[in-house]
């Protein structure tokens, strides 16, 4: 616990002693913010739950800015060499990936938590269900660590950022947009049910929406919970055997 | 103590490293010399637990590097051959965050940053980010990581390559100093460095010693009396073989 702790604090420093955190944070900010009161009808709508007006725009955020935070988590480190240190250091692996993730998902909770005046401003206008906007954040933010610990796998594979961030987005707007239902409803045309349900069960707006209705279901759960795992062993798997 | 017992690594069909044995006691400095790709750093990530051996073990104060690689890895110091460091921290917040890493608390903590930094002689540039600092510094810097924690046993992958005559002296003699009471193992093929700092010195080519012994020994068994004439002759000459083909 003590190494995880020590990884991630240095990690965290990293993303604020350089502009980046700051960059991306100021961004999701302004696009989220930008996209709730224009395309999102914030006002018109009087959407109070914040589904629609601004909860529907993240992952479309996530899939282009959650890479930019994780692309250098792996990447970074095998372009100068620290990875030796970190590999020599008395540090279980695992404390360094769950170190390393922790603190680049810190990033976006921080990011995330800078929208609550948005949540006092229709506390303020109307008379929301605050469960539903915390289980919409949740999903929010779920969907934004799945999509960190895809860039985390895909930065365990390469020495160079912009190659993982290509790669990195590629599969996150690859989630994003085979579970859209305007894809799925074209796709229901060639009557292949199968498919269908895969593509479905792939996306990532079948668990999101479900959380930004406000139902708590345990198959999401275990869909956010299974693929971070799996990305986080995929990235121990390749990093030890590249030291092989 | 070190003990590298039939050490092998391959990489596909090629040997780095072909069933390396060699011992290094405590309070002996034994200088890792061979041609460039003749194994010495694939040796050392191998002992320092940082790549996986194909086959055979090496022991550090003896744990084994396979078996019980933390327990290893606490007792070594390493100095890898790019000096590798963080570029966005200081050279006080990285010395700070190795000995966080080294378990190393309070007060304990405070005076292993301070006395790393004095012995490294990082004083002048301890508050500064390690992105503006010269070869020479990052070199000292990572070294400091290194002896930070007081290790037993202290690899060091070509210490002193691009410093200059005077930063290569002061790593001389501080290898010299902390080889009285620890194991120290360091790469070079610069053989002056061998009579400089050296107990004992082994020459590898292509994964293979192919020479072990005190300067004193390895100087008797080149015929002119020079270690730069042994280790030409045990040697593989890329440039000779490239002029001829």
């Amino acid at each position: 616990m003590k190494h995880i702790w020590t990884i991630f604090k240095r990690e965290l420093n990293s993303y604020f002693t350089q502009p980046t955190a700051y960059a991306i944070i100021l961004i999701f900010l302004v696009l989220s913010l930008l996209f709730n009161f224009t395309f999102g009808r914030f006002i018109l709508a009087g959407d109070a739950n914040l589904e629609w007006s601004f909860l529907f725009w993240h992952p479309w955020l996530y899939m282009l800015l959650a890479p930019a935070v994780g692309m250098k988590l792996w990447a970074d480190e095998k372009r100068t060499g620290t990875i030796e240190l970190l590999g020599t250091f008395p540090i279980p692996p695992w404390a360094t990936i769950l170190g390393k993730y922790l603190a680049a998902a810190t990033v976006w909770l921080i990011a995330l938590s800078l929208t609550f005046p948005l949540i006092i401003t229709v506390n303020y206008l109307g008379e929301p269900d605050n469960w539903r906007i915390f289980s919409g954040y949740l999903g929010s933010y779920l969907t934004c660590c799945v999509f960190l610990a895809i860039t985390m796998l895909v930065s365990a594979c390469t020495r160079d950022q912009v190659v993982c961030l290509i790669v990195s987005v590629s599969i996150c707007v690859l989630m994003v947009l085979c579970g859209y239902e305007d894809f799925i409803r074209e796709l229901s045309k060639f009557r292949v049910d199968y498919l269908v349900e895969a593509m479905v069960s792939l996306g990532v707006w079948d668990h999101f929406r479900s959380l930004t209705r406000g139902l708590f279901r345990y198959q999401d759960m275990v869909w956010f919970a299974s693929i971070i795992f799996a990305c986080l062993v995929g990235t121990s798997a390749i990093l030890s055997a590249k030291r092989a | 103590m070190i003990e590298v017992e039939n050490l092998t690594k391959h990489f596909g069909a090629k040997f780095a490293v072909k069933d390396l044995s060699f011992t290094v006691k405590p309070g002996e400095v034994l200088g890792f010399l061979g041609p460039n790709g003749a194994g010495k750093s694939t040796t050392m990530r191998m002992i320092t637990g940082f790549i996986t051996p194909s086959s055979g073990d090496a022991r550090v104060c003896g744990h084994s590097i396979i078996d019980e690689p933390f327990l290893a890895k606490q007792k070594i110091g390493y100095l890898p051959e790019s000096a590798p460091l963080y570029n966005d921290m200081t050279v006080t917040g990285f010395l700070r965050f190795c000995a966080d890493v080294r378990e190393l608390k309070g007060s304990a903590k405070k005076d292993a940053v301070e006395l790393a930094i004095e012995t490294c002689f990082l004083q002048s540039v301890a508050r500064q980010s390690i992105d503006t600092l010269s070869k020479g510094y990052r070199h000292r810097t990572c070294l400091a990581q290194a002896i930070l924690h007081n290790p037993d046993v202290l690899i060091l992958d070509e210490p002193t390559d691009g410093l200059d005559p005077n930063q290569k002296h002061e790593v001389r003699e501080l290898i010299k100093r902390l080889g009285q009471n620890k194991t120290i193992l360091f790469s070079t093929h610069i053989l002056e460095e061998v009579d400089a700092a050296c107990t004992r010195a082994v020459i590898v080519d292509r994964g293979i010693i192919v020479a072990d012994g005190s300067p004193e020994e390895l100087r008797k068994q080149s015929p002119t009396g020079s270690l730069h004439d042994l280790f030409r002759e045990l040697t593989t000459h890329d440039s000779a073989h490239g002029s001829a083909a």
